[in-house]
């Protein structure tokens, strides 16, 4: 899983069948200090994420799995959205 | 998935028998502005996408997920035409200087 911040969304009226209700939004990759990393990604979201929230994501064929459906070409998706990042302060 | 734009179309008679009826199509990776990138890519159409459209691609194993391209060797699919981007994260555009 990776962490990520949505940065927009994309509309698409004509998707693969199976996606039809399903959001797509941009997700650009970051590291626990919010340093973007790499390109921005478009990804499926199942938990209700929106603009300027952090959020963690699923990438591969595993990215189907939290879908409720049987088969949709999806290589990410948004799985949960972040409170907070604890980590040790001598890191 | 990433954005692309489909440039062209790839002919082939001679292919697995697997991939008989796919239409290929040549996507060149977009960047927010819409601006070309270097990367392209060959991927088959699920949607019915034409030359010109801004297009999703999914990658990878995900690409098998479609009825049509299910246990065939493919991998990227095209699965969503793009009608409109909307970045909406103020600090981001001016950042990253997209218009």
């Amino acid at each position: 899983m990776f962490l990520g911040k949505v940065i927009g969304n994309v509309w698409a009226t004509k998707k693969y069948e199976a996606l039809n209700s399903f959001k797509l939004l941009f997700v650009q990759p970051i590291n626990s200090e919010n340093k973007e990393l790499g390109e921005p990604i478009i990804a499926v979201d199942t938990v209700g994420a929106g603009p300027g929230e952090k959020i963690f994501y699923i990438t591969a064929s595993e990215a189907v799995i939290p879908l409720p459906v049987d088969m949709a070409p999806v290589d990410a998706s948004i799985v949960g959205i972040v409170d907070t990042i604890n980590l040790p302060v001598d890191r | 998935m990433f954005l692309g734009r489909v440039i062209g179309n790839v002919w082939s008679t001679k292919k697995d028998e697997n991939l008989v009826g796919a239409k290929f199509l040549i996507v060149r990776q977009i960047d927010l502005n819409m601006k070309d990138k270097e990367n392209f890519v060959v991927a088959v159409d699920s949607v019915g996408a034409g030359e010109g459209e801004v297009v999703l691609v999914a990658t990878g194993s995900s690409s098998r997920q479609t009825s049509f391209t299910k246990d065939k060797p493919v991998d990227a699919v095209i699965m969503a035409i793009v009608d409109k981007l909307d970045i909406s994260l103020k600090e981001y555009i001016e950042e990253h200087r997209l218009s």
